[in-house]
């Protein structure tokens, strides 16, 4: 081993250590130091909605409920919806990934518009500390849906104040997402043509088309839903003439692009970890990229699907039906286009891998079920059941978190210049997996069974796969703990990580890690397509490090 | 460029990237306005769709006559806006602060009839939610219509008041000769927004305005 080479351990000049104090960090418009920012805030929402879920589960140990009463039951269940939704998985992935790696993919100092990106962060924690304002004052009961006439006129909670937060903190994904495809368009280094862009950016691409196009309707939506509630005015209450479908079809037309918002940035991890641990070029790279716009596209029309069972005209649901039939097109493309990747790959067994190939999965049994759903027939029979929790939870938390996850641990060795401990991370990795599963695959079964959502009481035979998926969140919990605790361990103790531990083709790459101020010593100019393992002779396997050993020897000697 | 060092930011290789930067992140923005706009004007068409009496007879509380005033005012007010741009393009100080002044007094103009009309509907009393009474049956309906007046033109004379903070701001600065041919984006973008949110008055006053006045 003495004939190794020390790495790199000499101290340079990066962006965590060109200047100090909070101060550096509350007024920076680095995007690199934006997207630790908004590491801090999203974990901690990450952890409240936590927080209820927790309680939720260990509330229905038994069927008559161990904890709460129903009244606080509908409010665990509606703070864990809404923090979870609005302030933990449509943020995640872009704010924090994106925010810091598409600069440094598409080779541009920094995003188009950096103040307006700090500021998106401040907006978002305005959003965030109204929220929290709203649990403190006692919470709210309308479900994350807000659905009127409840939440503007029976409720006693605070709908209000956590209508203005998730409203004020919109703001912050529609600069978000104008910011990305700004930069995409116009701050693309020499050489990085559309074509040879990475899968991530593209799928943050279609993010933020939908961030654009989709969130100024749910703000003007809860907006009204405010007004409605503080003036006693009747735009979705049908005692005063109004009509609450209304609101159902607005809110839809936001909420189920949002889905895609959380699983597009998934897909577009995925991608990057199954390339670079199959070490091949992506199958149909043409095809990836386009059914990430279709997906945002079509996302768009498929709103319906929520509304069955609300009054809408059999017909509009036909229409919806088949439409979201569609949408599993270009998903299950991107699913065979993995698969195919993996195909006689040189597969190697790295932490981030296991997280990609358990988002696969997960994300394949979630979406399936989706097709249940968009059944009319089946649906109006596992509607409003368990059925549908365990199947959107296998698309957000076995899809998005899974791959927000795998993410952090890719490129965890470009933002903090540190490997995390590996053994560790994998045993970790599987411990969520399998926590996941027990804890959401019951519910699969609760719900086919009859088994409402939103109840805080049930009948007693269903307490057995109750039983199976509190003892399955635990596992859940513990899962999520480690990668907390030795992430902040290895950013003092981890060894030092080169500048392409794994190695990857991406721009990234090509930079220290961490990254300098500017991102590049020199502007790139590139010559290469995206993933063209086969001919990026460049790349080589760092040398061993005491802590650190390669998954293989690649390209063989 | 070396006219203007200063209005380069360092993130951009040269003055034309920036400029493309800034006028489509401006052109996207102007996109969630649309869809902003375009929540209330379904949740208004539903309305109307379900009330279209009591949407009649409630429109005829705002007077015809002075929304034509009100856009003629703010049309006269986007050629202004343009003729500013104009000079700032050619680099015209005196011009361009005459035009973004005249731009700034029409929009204030508006906000003032928007005001009269306002407080004139605060006597009539019918402002839901505060202090309403309409006559006839349709009382209930009617409240719709004027919920929507009131939100409508509300978010709608926000978006002025902000239009004419952000031409204030230019103004200062044009006074200053910040503006050259070089550089003069932030005029160029000012009046993207200044003409979509007179776009969008055009919308406005038909749909408030105009719904009964051929019978």
């Amino acid at each position: 081993m003495s004939a190794v080479p020390p790495v790199e351990v000499e101290h340079h000049e990066n962006y965590l250590n060109t200047s100090y104090g909070v101060w550096s960090w509350l007024l920076t418009t680095d995007h690199k130091r934006i997207g630790l920012l908004y590491l801090v805030s999203v974990t901690f929402f990450f952890f409240v909605g936590g927080f209820f879920a927790t309680l939720i589960r260990l509330h229905l140990m038994t069927p008559q409920g161990t904890l709460v009463d129903a009244a606080t039951y509908n409010k665990m269940f509606t703070m864990h919806g809404v923090v979870m939704v609005f302030f933990f998985l449509i943020p995640a992935i872009p704010t924090v990934l994106g925010n810091f790696l598409v600069p440094l993919m598409i080779g541009a100092k920094d995003l188009a518009f950096p103040r307006l990106n700090l500021a998106s962060w401040y907006i978002f924690n305005a959003g965030g500390l109204l929220m929290i304002y709203s649990v403190m004052r006692g919470g709210l009961d309308t479900g994350w849906t807000f659905y009127p006439p409840y939440s503007s006129l029976y409720s006693n909670t605070h709908v209000v104040s956590a209508v203005l937060g998730i409203f004020i903190a919109g703001f912050s994904s529609i600069l978000t997402g104008l910011n990305f495809l700004v930069t995409v368009h116009t701050m693309r280094a020499p050489g990085m043509t559309w074509g040879r862009l990475p899968l991530f950016v593209w799928s943050h691409y279609a993010t933020s088309i939908i961030f654009v196009l989709g969130t100024p309707v749910i703000a003007i939506t809860l907006a009204l839903v405010g007004i409605e509630r503080i003036f006693h005015l009747g735009i979705f209450d049908p005692s005063l003439g109004g009509d609450p479908v209304l609101f159902q079809h607005l809110f839809w037309f936001y909420s189920h692009p949002a889905v895609y918002i959380m699983v597009l940035p998934g897909m577009a991890v995925t991608t990057e970890l199954i390339t670079t641990f199959s070490r091949k070029r992506l199958f149909g790279y043409g095809f990836v990229a386009a059914a990430s716009i279709a997906i945002a596209v079509i996302g768009f029309f498929v709103w319906g699907h929520h509304m069955f069972v609300a009054g809408q005209s059999f017909y509009a649901s036909m229409v919806f039906s088949i439409l979201s039939y569609l949408v599993a097109i270009p998903s299950a493309i991107k699913v065979f286009n993995w698969t195919a990747t993996l195909y006689k790959g040189s597969i190697s067994w790295a932490t981030p891998m296991l997280y990609g190939l358990g988002f696969i999965g997960l994300f394949v049994m979630g979406g399936m079920t989706g097709l249940f759903l968009s059944a009319l027939g089946v649906d109006v029979h596992v509607h409003d059941t368990y059925f549908v929790v365990a199947h959107f939870h296998y698309i957000m938390v076995g899809g998005t978190v899974m791959a927000y996850l795998g993410g952090l641990h890719y490129w965890w060795p470009k933002m903090s210049g540190r490997m995390y401990p590996e053994g560790l991370a994998k045993f970790a990795a599987v411990v969520l997996f399998i926590g996941f599963n027990l804890t959401f695959f019951p519910q699969f079964v609760l719900g086919y069974l009859g088994m409402p959502r939103r109840y805080h009481s049930y009948s007693p035979e269903f307490q057995v796969l109750n039983v199976m998926s509190t003892a399955g969140a635990s596992i859940l919990a513990v899962g999520y703990l480690l990668p907390m605790a030795y992430f902040i361990w290895s950013m003092r103790y981890g060894p030092i990580a080169g500048p392409n531990p794994w190695p990857g083709t991406g721009l990234e790459w090509l930079t220290a890690s961490p990254p300098p101020e500017k991102n590049f010593e020199v502007t790139p100019v590139v010559t290469w397509d995206a993933y063209d393992f086969p001919n990026r002779h460049d790349l080589k396997y760092p040398a061993p490090t005491p802590g650190f050993t390669p998954a293989q020897t690649w390209p063989p000697e | 460029m070396s006219e203007a060092p200063y209005a380069l930011q360092e993130h951009f290789r040269d003055l034309e990237q920036q400029k493309d930067a800034a006028t489509l992140g401006m052109w996207i923005f102007l996109v969630t306005e649309v869809m902003f706009f375009g929540g209330v004007m379904l949740s208004y068409s539903t309305a109307r769709y379900l009330h279209p009496a009591a949407f009649a007879a409630a429109s005829h509380y705002s007077d015809p006559l002075i929304g034509a005033i009100n856009t003629a005012v703010l049309i006269c007010s986007s050629l202004t806006m343009a003729l500013a741009v104009h000079a700032s393009q050619l680099g015209e100080r005196k011009p361009l602060v005459g035009y973004l002044a005249a731009t700034i007094v029409l929009g204030c103009v508006f906000l003032a009839v928007k005001a009269y009309e306002w407080s004139h509907k605060f006597h009539e009393h019918v402002v839901p939610g505060y202090d309403f009474s309409f006559p006839g049956p349709e009382a209930r309906s009617a409240a719709l219509y004027f919920t929507h007046y009131f939100a409508m033109t509300g978010l709608h004379a926000l978006h002025m008041v902000i239009g004419v903070a952000v031409l204030g701001v230019l103004l200062v600065r044009a006074w200053k000769g910040r503006y050259t041919p070089a550089y003069h984006t932030p005029v160029e973008l000012s009046g993207l927004y200044w003409h979509f949110v007179d776009i969008v008055w055009i919308f406005l006053y038909p749909l408030l305005y105009l719904i009964d006045i051929h019978r």
